[in-house]
């Protein structure tokens, strides 16, 4: 009997979840940035994972380019030329995408987890530890981001994995605040109140209605953390602080740069990678304003 | 504001600075490295030498020695000797300030006065063809890699057309006084423009979204319905009161601007922080990238405290809260 009930109360929440959803897609099909900004996304996606069919992942090693002219201009070499060493700029490009991508969405991954723990925590606990946890976050927010990731990719040394780490656990503190707010707000809705009065524990509070709540919020919050978190893989690879064994966009610059691609003025050296960059980063950024103009209703109202 | 209040802030910040000191101490610690034997690789030392280098760069005693030495150095403002130059890192960082703190400056302000009209115009105009265009192109320039506008503006201004030099503070051909400061002005352009670029997209967002929340106020309704022009309801009552998390933008941006210029003073070869930090990647010079973080950190402290105090004596409503 009370496995009944139980199954027939999870069935209506995930009625209820798949209508929200439904819902707010219907609303986010109607913000013309956002669509355009999943297209691009969409594309970029595509070109990231077909990179085997787009180009040769040999065409990347300069042993096999001895053939190839240096500093061709992409009339000479089509698609886009080639670089100092005689390598293909489309290759480098197409397979670039791939680890930019990559480490934007894993340090995001990093940081989200990091930082839904820390606020969900701090917000639901509150109390001494919750304030505790709170101003070990914010010691993390003045420390800057940058100089930061700098000095830890230094010292860990340049490999992927350690750039992942690095921008993943440089970023979470914004993150921590935002989902804490929301706790704290969540915490005193009436429902939450109800739940507790009928003798429901922390665990279930928080598994069934804090967690659940918060959800949409972390999806937008990572919406916007991804582009943060490419930006960076493309500073920190062109400080010479990236995985040197693999292109991505900000290798591509870095070597372009030090190649003296601009004295060259191979244009078509470093201006692929970097309007790669550019139009993902944008399209992060507009997914992630259709998501949170559909969630705050204050911004929708003023959208209208 | 109350002297509480202030003093409170105030002894806060103390402490965050005091984490980043302990901080910054464990954080180049974290690998087991031993720069003498890095920097006299394939060189014969022996066993005295080796124990004279060591004691030179503190690196000699146990852990809690070193710990305790760092505090009292630090305290000092004695950061230790860099690997690659020798020289005290102190002096190194005073030396290579001002470069920085010029740079910054002068973006730092010029990014928030055109970013500032920008976002007042998007507000006012909202919904029209050059809100569209404005939003568009801060949003554009926000997503690109500063450092890669920065190669554009290279290839385009200093390469293409040849109007600035392609990078440096100064020529060192050209004599002194005016003739030199004029020199240095030259080569300021393209790397203040750069960040100038990068950082007004921020400003115009934040003012745009402050100044429409502004207009949905009362007090602009009885502005209005007093019969002022839609000028002078603009100017005197919305932007004042929209200015507002503006400044502490500026104010923080400020401390994290010092920092965020290492890429685009690569670029330019422009010879302060930015560039130092770079140059200390290549070693890697621990004493001198130990000393730029806390350097770094420091400015965004200052600069949080700054616009906390700021915001208080501005906003009366965050005074009483």
């Amino acid at each position: 009997m009370r496995g009944a009930v139980a199954t027939s109360a999870t069935r209506v929440a995930w009625a209820r979840r798949r209508r929200a959803v439904a819902g707010a897609w219907g609303d986010y099909r109607r913000s013309r940035t956002g669509m355009v900004g999943l297209a691009v996304l969409v594309l970029a996606g595509l070109v990231a994972l077909g990179a085997p069919l787009l180009a040769d992942e040999a065409e990347l090693r300069a042993v096999n380019a001895i053939d190839n002219p240096s500093w061709a201009p992409p009339s000479e070499f089509p698609p886009l030329g080639t670089d100092n060493l005689g390598r293909s700029v489309w290759a480098q490009f197409v397979w670039g995408s791939r680890i930019s991508l990559l480490v934007g969405l894993a340090a995001t991954v990093i940081a989200i987890v990091i930082g839904t723990v820390v606020g969900v925590s701090a917000g639901f606990v509150g109390g001494r530890f919750g304030g505790l946890l709170m101003r070990g976050t914010e010691w993390f927010l003045v420390i800057p981001f940058l100089p930061l990731a700098i000095v830890l990719a230094a010292v860990l040394g340049p490999s992927i994995e350690n750039i992942i780490l690095v921008i993943g656990i440089t970023s979470w503190p914004g993150t921590a605040r935002l989902i804490r707010a929301q706790v704290l707000t969540l915490k005193e809705r009436l429902y939450v109140d109800r739940s507790r009065a009928f003798g429901a524990s922390n665990r279930h509070l928080m598994g069934r209605h804090i967690l659940p709540n918060v959800m949409p919020l972390v999806l937008a919050n990572t919406t916007l953390t991804v582009p943060i978190a490419i930006l960076s893989e493309t500073t920190l690879s062109f400080l010479g602080l990236g995985d040197p064994s693999r292109a991505s966009w900000g290798k591509m610059l870095e070597e372009a740069f030090h190649a003296g691609a601009i004295t060259r003025e191979a244009w078509w050296y470093f201006l692929p990678p970097g309007l790669g960059i550019m139009l993902v980063v944008l399209a992060f950024t507009l997914c992630g304003q259709a998501l949170e103009a559909i969630l705050d209703p204050r911004l929708r109202e003023r959208r209208s | 504001m109350n002297r509480r209040r202030v003093i409170g802030k105030i002894l806060a910040s103390v402490g965050t600075l005091l984490f980043v000191v302990v901080f910054n101490f464990f954080l180049f610690r974290v690998v087991e490295s031993d720069p003498v034997a890095n920097l006299y690789r394939g060189r014969n030392l022996s066993q005295e030498q080796r124990e004279e280098l060591r004691r030179e760069f503190g690196l000699d005693g146990s852990q809690a020695e070193q710990f305790a030495r760092y505090v009292v150095q630090t305290a000092q403002l004695n950061l230790g000797r860099s690997y690659v130059s020798n020289e005290p890192v102190a002096s190194e960082i005073a030396r290579r300030a001002w470069p920085t703190v010029a740079l910054v400056g002068v973006s730092a302000l010029l990014s928030a006065l055109i970013g500032i009209l920008i976002g007042i115009v998007a507000a006012w105009r909202r919904g029209s063809k050059t809100d569209y265009v404005s939003t568009g192109f801060t949003m554009t320039t926000y997503s690109m890699p500063d450092f890669w506008l920065g190669m554009l503006l290279l290839l385009v201004f200093a390469v293409g057309l040849g109007w600035f030099p392609v990078g440096g503070i100064a020529d060192p051909q050209t004599g002194g006084g005016l003739e030199r400061l004029i020199d240095q002005a030259h080569h300021i352009v393209l790397p203040a423009a750069t960040l100038t670029l990068a950082y007004l997209g921020e400003y115009a967002l934040i003012m745009r979204s402050s100044l429409l929340d502004t207009m949905r106020e009362d007090y602009l309704l009885l502005a209005r319905a007093k019969g002022l022009r839609d000028v002078a309801v603009r100017n005197r009552h919305a932007v004042p009161n929209a200015l507002l998390p503006v400044t502490t933008l500026l104010a923080i941006n400020i401390g994290f601007v010092l920092s965020g210029a290492i890429a685009v003073e690569t670029i330019f070869s422009w010879p302060g922080l930015g560039l130092a930090t770079f140059e200390a990647l290549s070693g890697p010079d621990l004493p001198m990238l130990q000393g730029l973080f806390l350097v770094f950190s420091a400015a965004v402290i200052v600069a949080n405290l700054a616009a906390d105090l700021l915001y208080s004596y501005l906003d009366p409503r965050v005074r009483t809260a």
